[in-house]
């Protein structure tokens, strides 16, 4: 019966591998997240007097979350980041859909982008929006430019087509040091 | 993760004493068909007695033949089945297959008859209330034909009694279902399209409606409450909503304001008279003035109000509306405020 | 033909061992794999069937304990939308289709008097796909990725827009696979009882079952390509961005319902024909009569099955349409009460008519006429749009669905299994136990599902995973509950009599009911060729009217899997022809094609690559057998 104890123990290894890769894509996350997860260290620049102090990047707690991407997109339309960045080719505010990041594509720059505002016209919405609500503002804007995993975005809005389907977005390589620091 | 209780037993129980055959414990009759309160619900209800004493007649006929087919003593020696018998057995068949022909078509003539008399029911220059679904709450508004009249609310409808009033029905996200059991069937919201329900309260009283058709995680908590008046308080009340928000009276109600437009509320909703005018959460210009929270879930009393803006999270999962982590004294003053918008 | 009382002489004897050899199903775990013969393929379609039965049992469960208090936090709105998804898509596509799906093929052949099904390794095709795909459910289910948006997932809930994520595609998904095993079967099913019918075995001699499974065949065929259609639009909404449920963009959100409940209404008539079948059976066997009104049972038979696709729009009559067309179909759906009503009128004249032996498949089929007569009322009630208009989506819906499915269906599967478990396993279920589960079922049922019909008209919507507590349904909720919990007792104490039966259950002969119809003319359990000698039919009651001087077909060959085929309308023999044995390609093609469907979900690239799989398992399917049998090479070997 040893081959079928294996195939057991093969069965169950598979399960547990969907089990994991699964199941943040679909969780539904209803409370905000712990307020720890506020980054403090976001740096504006490469450049560091002396040695530099590398910190581990803060990661989204939303990234590759559907869920969170598609609150995003509601949030998005809602608190009218549409009417400068329109639906990602931008307008009055710089397009969203490519790959030159002002301030930075990281996580952790897109949150402390929209909490602290930018000069030139980025509203600073911190203590308008919940934490929770600026991530997953975070995961969509990300998502714009190919950033998340294409599986986590969704083919269309239920309303006029403005943009072009999420999963046919480019996959931008998510740790591409091109985008990630500001340029 | 328990709700507060819904609304004390206060106007509710103009209703139980108006419902002459409560079957059922609770306070029956509150959100239910078999009491109905209005022109289109009684033609159903009596729709529905004619069809459940005649399906009752029929299931216990059925039965009982059954029940003595396979039971009646049966003779030993003598056959149970000839050709007469097998000729004679066809003719009851025959005849019950027509009669049940007869009675099903009795039941359609009914039905038709009863469409119609549902159908009837309209008026030129009736009330227009234009009712849209959002996951989880109503809009409701209250058309006109100066712009500045129109009034717009949340969860709650107000109607004069004996008077038929048209419902139009959208909805912008997902399909709905505008369902209050006293007053009329339901009617799907459906984006795309604008379908419509005539309704009429024949007596003062408050009912409770419920969405019904699922539309994502809190259907359960999508409720609302029709108010039925005279016509005469009921044209005070929309006099009343008109109006902008009540201003603030005293300096914990100005700061309150302050609080409101400077947190997150002013993000989503619109309080008429100030600089709040967002569109994406319920109007709470009068919020004072309805009588349940977070669409039909919750009493409106303070408690339950500053409990549903610290975590509404905690009460119905998966709402739009975000926590909001406010100190003691700016809670406070928002809630002065907001329970002062009468 | 063989029983148990006869003694098979030398020449019969040699037969047996050369049909034995030809037929036998191969030994071993991966032998196991390649199973074509429609005994193993029935049996494994009901066992499966019935496990995913109590999976989704299971899931009621849950839901009943969620709802027997107001505001319980057992289950959160997220995962109780999941499990009430699972529960419907689990009974209505894994349950219930392939259960009646599987007594078909296992009882259909036997039936007929044939060797075999008409199409073996597409029936193993069917089987794989349909256990693939629920395992592929239920994987994703467990990793927090089930549908969640009902069993008929109304967009634009179940569009890309509010249903983020893979849920939704898994359900679209699940549909792929089980309609493509509903129609593999049910193609199956219409070839066998057309063609492969024992010579006298006209079409006016076929037994009611055989009739109902007919019907439901053709049904299938019909309403699968409307889902199919449906499951492709909102896939390609999904995954491609197109437009076809986006009022924005002109499509519509009606259309999806349009295209469901063109296959809603027939399937839930689909689930329940067979029922009618089972029904008759029995009714015949235990009046030791036959069925009275064979002609008028045949029609209904035939007229329900074109009607049910007359009605579909009596599910939308709360979203606007037009007057004048809901009206027809409230005619439409009052009007096929009637051929259930000959039925059931036919049914009672026959107990009238006959000398009932009260065993406990008759009690099932008491309890089938009870309840489901109850569940059509009701379902005349909907029919009318002013009620409807009240009920439509609360708990009334809820119970009168429950009273026609179970009552229609699942009543008559268990009266079903304890008539047939004899020839299936040559013992005899224990009627004291079958009492117990007959009753037990029966209240616990009515327990269950009656006071839902209260709590619908008192205002309680359906798919809430809670309520307040001042809307007083919390009461009758419990009752229901308590039913729920009565009713699984009564699925457990089946389950015991079948595990304990099986092993000491009262050995059954080839007839121990003396029924009538073919499958009883030979062995419990039958021998893996059905019959030693295919019988020649002389009367519709096959073996009441049966003479011991009859005839019976000889010419078909024993070394190899050879039926005799036959003219559809009198069963006149036309040709022979062979049958294929035991093949591993049918799982191969499976395999292939859950490639396809689970890979879709998640890249494009699916596509091209299992097409290449399937191009393999298909030419390896259609390879012509070139291998001698080993009773061939030993023949080849005495000759020479």
């Amino acid at each position: 019966m040893d081959w079928a104890h294996r195939i057991v123990v093969a069965v169950c290894t598979v399960v547990l591998g969907l089990a994991l890769a699964a199941c943040e894509r679909e969780e539904r996350r209803f409370r905000e997240m712990p307020s720890g997860v506020s980054p403090s260290n976001v740096r504006l620049s490469e450049i560091q007097p002396g040695l530099a102090v590398t910190t581990p990047p803060t990661t989204s707690p939303y990234e590759n979350n559907a869920y969170a991407i598609s609150e995003g997109k509601r949030l998005y339309t809602q608190f009218n980041c549409v009417g400068c960045h329109a639906n990602g080719g931008g307008g009055m505010g710089p397009p969203l859909m490519d790959d030159k990041w002002i301030y930075g594509s990281a996580p952790a720059n897109v949150f402390a982008t929209i909490v602290e505002g930018r000069p030139n016209g980025m509203p600073a919405f911190g203590g308008k929006l919940a934490h929770d609500q600026v991530w997953q503002l975070v995961a969509y804007v990300r998502s714009l430019s190919g950033l998340v995993q294409q599986n986590a975005t969704s083919a269309r809005d239920d309303h006029m087509q403005a943009t072009a389907p999420g999963m046919a977005q480019p996959q931008e390589h998510p740790m591409s040091t091109k985008a990630e620091h500001p340029q | 993760m328990r709700a507060p209780a819904l609304w004390q037993h206060g106007r509710p129980s103009q209703v139980c004493l108006l419902s002459v055959t409560a079957l059922c414990t609770g306070c029956a009759g509150m959100q239910s068909a078999l009491h109905p309160a209005g022109p289109q619900a009684t033609h159903i209800s009596h729709l529905w007695w004619l069809m459940f004493w005649v399906c009752t007649g029929v299931f216990v006929l059925v039965i009982g033949f059954l029940l003595y087919a396979v039971f009646y003593p049966r003779q030993q020696n003598q056959p149970v089945t000839t050709p007469e018998t097998e000729r004679r057995t066809a003719r009851v068949v025959v005849a019950a297959v027509v009669i049940t022909g007869l009675v099903l078509f009795a039941l359609l003539v009914a039905d038709f008859r009863t469409n119609r008399a549902l159908a009837a029911l309209s008026t030129s220059q009736p009330l227009k209330i234009k009712v849209t679904g959002h996951q989880w709450w109503w809009e409701v508004q209250y058309e006109a034909s100066i712009p500045s009249q129109i009034v717009t609310t949340a969860n709650e409808l107000h109607l004069p009694t004996g008077q038929p009033v048209l419902l139009e029905l959208t909805s912008q996200d997902v399909i709905h279902s505008f369902w209050v059991p006293n007053l009329h069937g339901k009617k799907d919201l459906i984006p795309g399209y604008v379908t419509t329900l005539w309704l009429q309260a024949d007596q003062p009283g408050v009912f409770r409606g419920q969405c019904a058709e699922f539309c994502g995680h809190q259907h359960a908590y999508m409720a609302f409450l029709v108010i039925a008046e005279p016509p005469d308080v009921f044209s005070a009340w929309l006099e009343a909503q008109r109006s902008p928000a009540v201003a603030p009276g005293d300096a914990l109600q100005q700061r309150g304001q302050e609080v409101f437009l400077s947190a997150a509320c002013v993000l989503c909703h619109t309080i008429r008279g100030t600089p709040a005018g967002a569109k994406a959460a319920p109007d709470l210009t009068h919020l004072a003035s309805r009588q349940t929270l977070a669409a039909g879930t919750l009493y409106n009393t303070p408690g339950h109000l500053a409990g549903w803006i610290v975590d509404a999270q905690q009460l119905k999962p998966g709402n739009k509306m975000p926590p909001n982590s406010l100190t003691g004294s700016n809670l406070q003053a928002l809630l002065a405020y907001l329970t002062n918008l009468k | 033909m063989a029983d148990d009382t006869h003694v098979m002489d030398a020449s019969e004897l040699h037969e047996h061992q050369l049909l034995e050899q030809t037929w036998q199903q191969p030994r071993g775990f991966f032998r196991w794999f390649t199973h074509v013969h429609h005994q193993s393929i029935g049996k494994r379609f009901i066992i499966t069937a019935f496990i995913f039965f109590f999976l989704g049992g299971v899931l009621a469960l849950l839901m009943r304990l969620q709802l027997a208090r107001p505001q319980q936090a057992l289950l959160g709105p997220d995962l109780y939308n999941q499990i009430f998804t699972v529960h419907g898509s689990t009974m209505m596509f894994l349950f219930a289709v392939p259960v009646v799906q599987g007594m078909g093929i296992y009882l259909v052949p036997l039936m007929l008097g044939t060797r075999d099904f008409a199409f073996p390794r597409l029936n193993a095709f069917s089987y794989w796909i349909y256990v693939l795909g629920g395992i592929v459910l239920y994987a994703f289910f467990l990793c927090n990725t089930g549908p969640d948006a009902g069993w008929f997932t109304y967009v634009p809930l179940a569009g890309p827009e509010y249903s983020p994520g893979k849920r939704i595609d898994v359900w679209q998904n699940l549909i792929n696979f089980t309609e493509l095993s509903a129609l593999g079967a049910s193609v199956g099913l219409i070839v066998t009882i057309f063609k492969l019918r024992a010579p006298g075995m006209s079409l006016n001699r076929l037994p009611l079952f055989v009739w109902s499974i007919l019907v439901m065949s053709f049904m299938v065929v019909f309403a699968m390509p409307a889902v199919i259609t449906a499951s492709l639009f909102a896939t390609l909404d999904r995954m491609f961005g197109m437009h076809f449920f986006n009022p924005a963009e002109g499509g519509d959100a009606l259309l999806w319902q349009h295209l469901f409940w063109f296959f809603g209404h027939p399937e839930v008539y689909i689930i329940f024909m067979p029922g009618l079948g089972m029904v008759s059976a029995i009714v015949q066997t235990f009046s030791h009569r036959a069925v009275f009104g064979y002609t008028p049972m045949v029609l209904s038979l035939i007229a329900t099955g074109f009607m049910a696709f007359g009605l579909w729009v009596h599910h939308m009559f709360a979203t606007g349409l037009p007057q004048l067309g809901l009206s027809f179909f409230t005619a439409a759906s009052m009007m096929i009460a009637i051929p259930s009503g000959v039925q059931i009128f036919c049914w009672i004249a026959t107990l009238w008519r006959g000398r009932p032996r009260l065993h406990t498949p008759l009690l099932f089929v008491l309890g089938f006429v009870c309840i489901f007569v109850l569940g059509g009322l009701t379902g005349v009630m909907l029919a009318s749009v002013a009620l409807d208009l009240q009920v439509h989506d609360t708990f009334f819906v809820v119970a009168h669905l429950h009273y026609v499915l179970i009552g229609g269906a699942v009543f008559p599967l268990f009266g079903a299994v304890y008539y047939w478990f004899p020839k299936i396993t040559g013992r005899l279920l224990s009627e004291r136990a079958g009492t117990w589960n007959f009753w037990l079922m029966f209240i616990g049922f009515n327990l269950t599902f009656f006071p839902m019909h209260q709590l619908g008209l008192q205002g309680m919507p359906r798919r809430i995973y809670t309520y307040v507590p001042e809307t007083g349904w919390g009461s009758l909720n419990l009752l229901a509950t308590v039913g729920g919990i009565i009713l699984a007792l009564g699925v457990l104490v089946f389950v015991g009599n079948i595990l304990w039966s099986r092993r000491h259950g009262q050995v059954a002969g080839s007839n121990p009911w003396d029924a009538d119809t073919l499958e009883w003319g030979t062995s419990s359990p039958p021998p893996s060729y059905n019959f030693l000698h295919v019988p020649v039919v002389q009367g519709r009651e096959a073996l009441w009217v049966h003479t011991a001087e009859a005839p019976v077909v000889t010419g078909l060959r024993s070394d190899r899997r050879e039926v005799l085929v036959t003219r559809i309308l009198d069963a006149e023999p036309d040709h022979r022809t062979e049958l294929p044995g035991p093949s591993i390609w049918p799982l191969a093609l499976a395999l292939a094609v859950t490639v396809a469907f689970v890979g879709a979900i998640f890249t494009p690239w699916a596509v091209p690559v299992s097409a290449v799989l399937c191009l393999i398992a298909l030419i390896g399917w259609a390879w012509p057998y070139q291998k001698k049998t080993d009773q061939e090479q030993r023949i080849a070997g005495q000759q020479l």
